[in-house]
Parts: structure tokens; C-alpha cells; sequence
């Protein structure tokens, strides 16, 4: 099976997403690069490029385009490899989607770098910017809903085919990460569709802007488990295979999918804890709701590090971590995979930090967030994408990783730990000690305390350098991997189930039941905060362009 | 579902620092009162000028030593210096005139978002003389970098 290439078609689509992507990561890299510099005050921008026009860019490029391209690229791939090739239809939905979500990037880049959106990549209301940003966003939304109803349809021809059979891991976890991006995009669809875009048009005066923000983060914190969830499947599906082991649990892998899709949604207020209009009560249930996701996430790391010691002991492994020494340290395509799960230990346990009630209130809108996120989406999120593109670009382009890219990659996994570490660690830092996320270079007029950040700006900055190196090292393999590698035929890497696993229970592919009990977490966390937040709502708020 | 001795282990271990967590974030909020910033007051957020206590913003003395400050957030300014004497226990009441921002005082746990339309309220105790700094840590605009405030403490 791994020996042969997936159907040339599929293989089409799931480059192009993955090509938008990469693109992505150099702009986004470039702005990322000039901000670290403008903020410690190394370099004042040319031109009249705005610092928070550059963050918006930045946000919007790499944490919405990077990630939701290469992951509708990734998870057609994989469904095509383990359902069998795409039908008609779904082909059709999965090329729709491109590009309905393509010209929506570029009506929305088009408006950023026109001065016309400098919003950032949250877009908080009642700054207003101009109605095409938010039109170009939502067609981003929209895109990916056509491209995930292609995956949900080719899923479903598979399970009419296979009747009574289970599905292959891949596409359950695949159907599942777009259902729960799905759910979730409802919230931001509704404040784009229902108050942004009619208020930045001038057809209603003012917005109501607690709700907006509330809708947003129903939306935005999901959307950490749509960067996660595919990052997940590499290590739950691709990484046993690629260190010649099995998959320690299938239905275990499976639950731990069910889990993080009731436990990802109903759990925005923690981003809200220090504002106003919302209760403390249901600050508190949600903050509690938020902490449930320990669970799925400790599952996985036991299930991970169970695949390891198991196969290490297969080749022979003795004592107690001798199994250490059997992994593949040398193959890319486990070792960037494995960096970015070795960092979200210290992420994830950032993460709790931020959702505790009273840690937030030290931590809020300070660096701190901004470097726990740089260990979450860009450091274990992004080196597992990397780590996919490694073997996935050249399957798709029947091409062959060869040992010199191989250890280049391995390089650049290298620099991007150490950058990320200096920069996320430095931020981790000045963030306790108060330094404000999302801020130009400032001393607020000499004042001490702002005078002892900048040397953290500065090792900020110098992280960053090296970050934008790894950025430069890995376009350079995405290149070659595309055109110049040598033909040939790249393995796409799918684990199969230990023999001593047990079978799985056909009630973890209960769609019915699974969104029916996602539904009503939802409603049960959101419908009396929300109603309260219409009814007591304020006068609304006119818009401000104030950039 | 058959679990594996060790990974039921290592959940139920994962189920008592779940359980422990939560428990110190509800006591500690419940039953000592570290609630986050919750006012539920609002505003109508074009006429904070003319709404009482907004319209005469500054520094009120409430009690011994006791203080309240009111003050309007908006691009890019928190308003005049405040001065209050070592000790002092300050009343922060917060609105915002314009666009969401960000309240923090670096080195204290004054920390809330303000947003338009709604009042928020945060109280600390000065118990170190020095200056300290009010920042906007929520991006408003151009001028976000610059938007600050002082409190001197005597």
C-alpha cells in the first residue's frame, strides 16, 4: 500500500492548498521578522508601513491562511489515501472551496496592505475596518465549509460502500476536526455576517460589542483545536508508521477525538475573564469546561509515549528508557513531529495557567499570551506540519526526500527550537513582568519598568532572526521537494492498529449522538450568558478607525 | 472500553490534578472573593461625558485612606496623574470612551479590559511608595504604544 502514489487528482488539489500555505509562511515570516525589530527598537518602518498594519498581516497570514490551507491539503490527502480515491463530487467541493477561500485571502490581504484593516487578525469591534476585510474573511469561512462538506461526502460514500465496517482512523479524525471547525465557525460567521459587515457598511449605526466579542471567542478558541486536531492525527496515524511501530488504541484515539470536540466549544469566556457584562458564575462554568481538555490531552500523551516504548522494546530495547535510544532521530519526518510534541508540554501547561481564573489576571494581554501561542500553533503545531510536508509534498509530487534534505530539515527543526525558544522564552518572561502584547516600540516616556523590557525585546528580536532563518531553510526544501527533487515514490506513512488492541465500539462513530451532546454543552454554557448580554445590552457603539 | 492498567493510572492521577485545580481556582474565587473583573454596569458609550460619575472624573476620597478613581479610558489617554498617599486603598472605576482597551499596572494584579458600553471595576491596595505606570494592553489604534497613565504614591 505505502508504495503506491495517491490519485494524481487528489494529489492537484491538495498541492494547491499546501502552496498557498507555504506562501503564506514567507509573507507572514517577513512581517513577523520586522515587527521583533521595530519593537526593540532596532529599526523605525519605511514607507509608512504601520507596526500594527505588519501584526495584522502577520496574524491573518499565519495563524488563518498557513493553517487552514495546509490542513484542508492535508486531510484530503489523507483521506484519499485511506478511503480511496475522491469521488466526482467531493473533487469538485474540495476545488469550490479553494476558490471561494482564495479570493477570499486575497480581498482580505488586498485590504490590509491598503491601510484599510489594521484591526489585527481578532478584529475587535468597535474599531471598523473597511467592509471588504470582514467580506474576504468570511469567504474564507465559507470556502472551508465547501471544502469540509466534500470531505463529509466522500466519507459517507465510503461508509455506504463499507456498510457496518469501521472507518479508517485518518478519515474519522479528519470528518471530525471539520465538524468541530464547522461548529465553531457558526460564531464567527454570525458576528461577521449579522454585525460586522452590515455595521462597517453604514447600514446599522452601532454594534453591540460584548456579543461580538463573546461570538468571536466561541469561535476563537476551537480554532486552537483546528490547528491542534491535525497535528494530533500526525501523531496519533502518520508517527507509529514512520518509527515502525503500531497504533497503540484505536478506539482510545478515537475517544480522545470525541472528547476534545465536546470540550473545545463551549469554553470562550476563559479568553474574556477581565472584562465586564459577563458573570462570574459563567466565567467560572466555563473555566471549568475549559479544564475538561486535560483529559483527552494527557490520553494522547499516554498513547504516544506508550507507541514509543512499545515499538522501541519490538527492536530490542531494554531497561527502562532504552527505548529512547530506538527511536528514528535522524528521519525528519519523526523528528520535527516530535520537537513540536515535546514543546506542548510546557505549552499545554502555559495553557492551564491562562485559563485559571486568577493566573489570567497577571498574564492577560501581556507577552506572556503571545509566547505561550508561539509554543502552541507555531512551534507544535507548525514543526508537525513541517514534519508532514517533508514526506507529503514529495508523495504528491512524485518526488523522494532525499538523505541531504533529510538532514537539512533536521537542521532547520534545530533553529526553529532554539529561535523559538530564546523568543517565546523571552516573552514568557517580560509578560510577567507586565510588558503589553500587540505594542509598537515605547517607553512610555522613559519609565523604568519599560526601559528594563526592551533588553527581552531585544532577545525577542534575536529569536526572530533565527525563526525567519528556519523560515528561509524550509521554503527552500518546500521548493526542492516540489521541483527539483528526484522522481521517485515518497511513502505516505499510515499506522496500522497493535494486534493486542482491543475492538473498537461502534459508539465512537455515533455522529448523532457525539453532535447532539456537543449541542447541548454549548447551549448549556452559552444560552443564559448571551441572552443576558442582549438583554442588558448598552447602547451600541459607532465605529472608530483610529490607525 | 478496556484500558491499560497504566494509562488508567496515569488518568485517575490526571483526574485528582484536575479536580485539585479546580477546586483551588473555585475556593479561591468563591470563597475568598478573587473573582475576575465582572461589573455588570453599563453605559451608553457616546454619552460618557455627561454620565454621572464620568462627567467629573478624577480622585475621590471615600473613607480613611480609601479612594475612588474614575476615570475614561479613550485614544490614547487615561486622564490626569492620580496622587495618593502610601497605603491607600484605590477604588479603580473604569469606562471607555471610544474603542476596547486594556487597564494594567505593571508590578500590581491590576489588570481588566475595558469596554465601551460597559463599566468595569478593580480595587487595589498601595501599600509601596513610587510612581507607578496605568497601561493600555489592548490594542487601540495608532497611538495604542503611547497610551498611559501615572499614580504617584506618597
Amino acid at each position: 500500500m505505502e508504495t503506491t502514489l495517491i490519485n494524481r487528482k487528489d494529489a492537484k488539489l491538495s498541492l494547491a492548498h499546501i502552496y498557498v500555505g507555504f506562501i503564506a509562511v514567507l509573507l507572514g515570516g517577513i512581517a513577523g521578522l520586522l515587527q521583533t525589530f521595530v519593537r526593540s527598537g532596532a529599526i523605525t518602518l519605511p514607507a509608512g508601513i504601520g507596526y500594527y498594519q505588519l501584526l495584522t498581516a502577520h496574524g491573518v497570514l499565519l495563524a488563518l491562511v498557513f493553517t487552514t490551507y495546509f490542513i484542508i491539503g492535508f486531510l484530503y490527502s489523507g483521506i484519499s489515501k485511506t478511503t480511496g480515491t475522491l469521488a466526482e463530487g467531493p473533487r469538485k467541493l474540495g476545488w469550490a472551496g479553494y476558490y471561494v477561500m482564495t479570493t477570499g485571502t486575497v480581498i482580505t490581504t488586498i485590504m490590509i496592505l491598503t491601510n484599510d484593516a489594521s484591526v489585527l487578525y481578532t478584529f475587535y469591534a468597535p474599531l471598523q475596518a473597511s467592509p471588504w476585510f470582514y467580506i474576504g474573511l468570511a469567504l474564507v469561512v465559507i470556502g472551508s465549509w465547501i471544502s469540509g462538506a466534500g470531505m463529509f461526502r466522500q466519507y459517507r460514500n465510503w461508509k455506504k460502500a463499507n456498510p457496518g465496517q469501521l472507518s479508517p482512523l485518518f478519515s474519522f479524525m479528519a470528518v471530525m476536526t471539520m465538524l468541530l471547525w464547522l461548529i465553531a465557525t457558526l460564531g464567527v460567521a454570525a458576528t461577521v455576517v449579522l454585525q460586522l459587515i452590515p455595521w462597517s457598511f453604514g447600514w446599522v449605526d452601532t454594534i453591540n460589542v460584548l456579543l461580538s466579542r463573546t461570538l468571536f471567542w466561541y469561535f476563537g478558541h476551537p480554532l486552537v483545536y483546528f490547528w491542534l486536531l491535525p497535528a494530533y492525527i500526525c501523531w496519533y496515524v502518520i508517527i507509529p508508521k514512520i518509527i515502525g511501530g503500531k497504533i497503540f488504541s484505536d478506539s482510545l484515539a478515537r475517544l480522545s477525538f470525541v472528547l476534545f470536540l465536546l470540550f473545545s466549544i463551549p469554553v470562550g469566556f476563559h479568553h474574556q475573564l477581565l472584562e465586564s457584562g459577563v458573570s462570574h458564575t459563567w466565567k467560572f462554568i466555563q473555566v471549568t469546561l475549559t479544564f475538561m481538555v486535560i483529559v483527552p490531552s494527557l490520553m494522547t500523551a499516554f498513547s504516544l509515549f506508550a507507541t514509543f516504548e512499545l515499538s522501541g522494546r519490538q527492536k530490542g530495547a531494554r531497561g527502562l528508557f532504552g527505548w529512547v535510544k530506538k527511536l528514528p532521530w535522524k528521519d525528519a519526518r519523526f523528528f520535527a513531529p516530535f520537537m513540536g510534541m515535546l514543546i506542548f508540554i510546557p505549552a499545554g501547561a502555559g495553557g492551564i495557567i491562562n485559563a485559571s481564573n486568577q493566573l489570567n489576571q497577571v498574564i492577560h494581554n501581556t507577552l506572556w499570551v503571545t509566547g505561550h501561542f508561539h509554543l502552541t500553533v507555531a512551534t507544535s503545531v507548525a514543526l508537525t506540519f513541517f514534519g508532514i510536508a517533508y514526506w507529503l509534498i514529495p508523495h504528491l509530487t512524485g518526488r523522494t526526500l532525499t538523505k541531504k534534505i533529510n538532514l537539512l530539515a533536521n537542521i532547520q527543526t534545530i533553529i526553529w527550537v532554539v529561535g523559538m525558544a530564546m523568543m517565546s522564552g523571552a516573552m514568557h518572561t517580560v509578560g510577567l513582568l507586565g510588558a503589553p502584547r500587540r505594542t509598537a516600540y515605547t517607553t512610555y516616556g522613559d519609565y523604568p519598568d519599560a526601559l528594563g523590557w526592551i533588553p527581552y525585546e531585544v532577545a525577542m528580536a534575536v529569536g526572530g532572526s533565527f525563526l525567519f532563518i528556519g523560515i528561509l531553510v524550509l521554503i527552500y526544501i518546500v521548493v526542492h521537494l516540489s521541483f527539483f527533487a528526484p522522481k521517485g515514490v515518497e511513502a505516505y506513512p499510515i499506522g496500522e492498529v497493535a494486534d493486542q488492541a482491543e475492538r473498537t465500539p461502534a459508539i465512537l462513530e455515533n455522529w448523532k449522538l457525539w453532535i447532539g451532546v456537543c449541542v447541548a454543552l454549548i447551549l448549556f454554557a452559552y444560552t443564559i450568558p448571551i441572552m443576558e448580554i442582549i438583554e442588558n445590552a448598552p447602547p451600541g457603539s459607532p465605529g472608530f478607525r483610529l490607525w | 472500553m478496556h484500558m491499560h492498567k497504566y494509562e488508567k493510572i496515569w488518568l485517575i492521577f490526571g483526574g485528582i490534578t484536575l479536580i485539585v485545580f479546580l477546586s483551588v481556582i473555585g475556593v479561591s474565587a468563591f470563597a475568598m472573593g478573587h473573582h475576575p473583573p465582572s461589573d455588570m454596569t453599563t453605559i451608553d458609550p457616546e454619552k460618557v461625558k455627561e454620565t454621572a460619575p464620568f462627567d467629573d472624573p478624577g480622585l475621590k476620597k471615600i473613607g480613611d485612606n480609601e479612594y475612588e478613581a474614575v476615570m475614561v479610558a479613550q485614544a490614547f489617554m487615561f486622564g490626569e496623574p492620580l496622587e495618593v498617599p502610601k497605603g491607600a486603598t484605590v477604588h479603580f472605576k473604569v469606562t471607555s470612551a471610544d474603542v476596547v482597551h486594556g487597564f494594567s499596572i505593571p508590578g500590581t494584579n491590576v489588570n481588566m479590559m475595558i469596554t465601551p458600553g460597559h463599566i468595569n471595576t478593580i480595587t487595589h491596595t498601595f501599600d509601596e511608595a513610587g510612581e507607578f505606570l496605568i497601561i493600555c494592553n489592548e490594542y487601540c489604534g495608532v497611538g495604542h504604544q503611547a497610551m498611559s497613565g501615572r499614580i504617584e504614591v506618597n
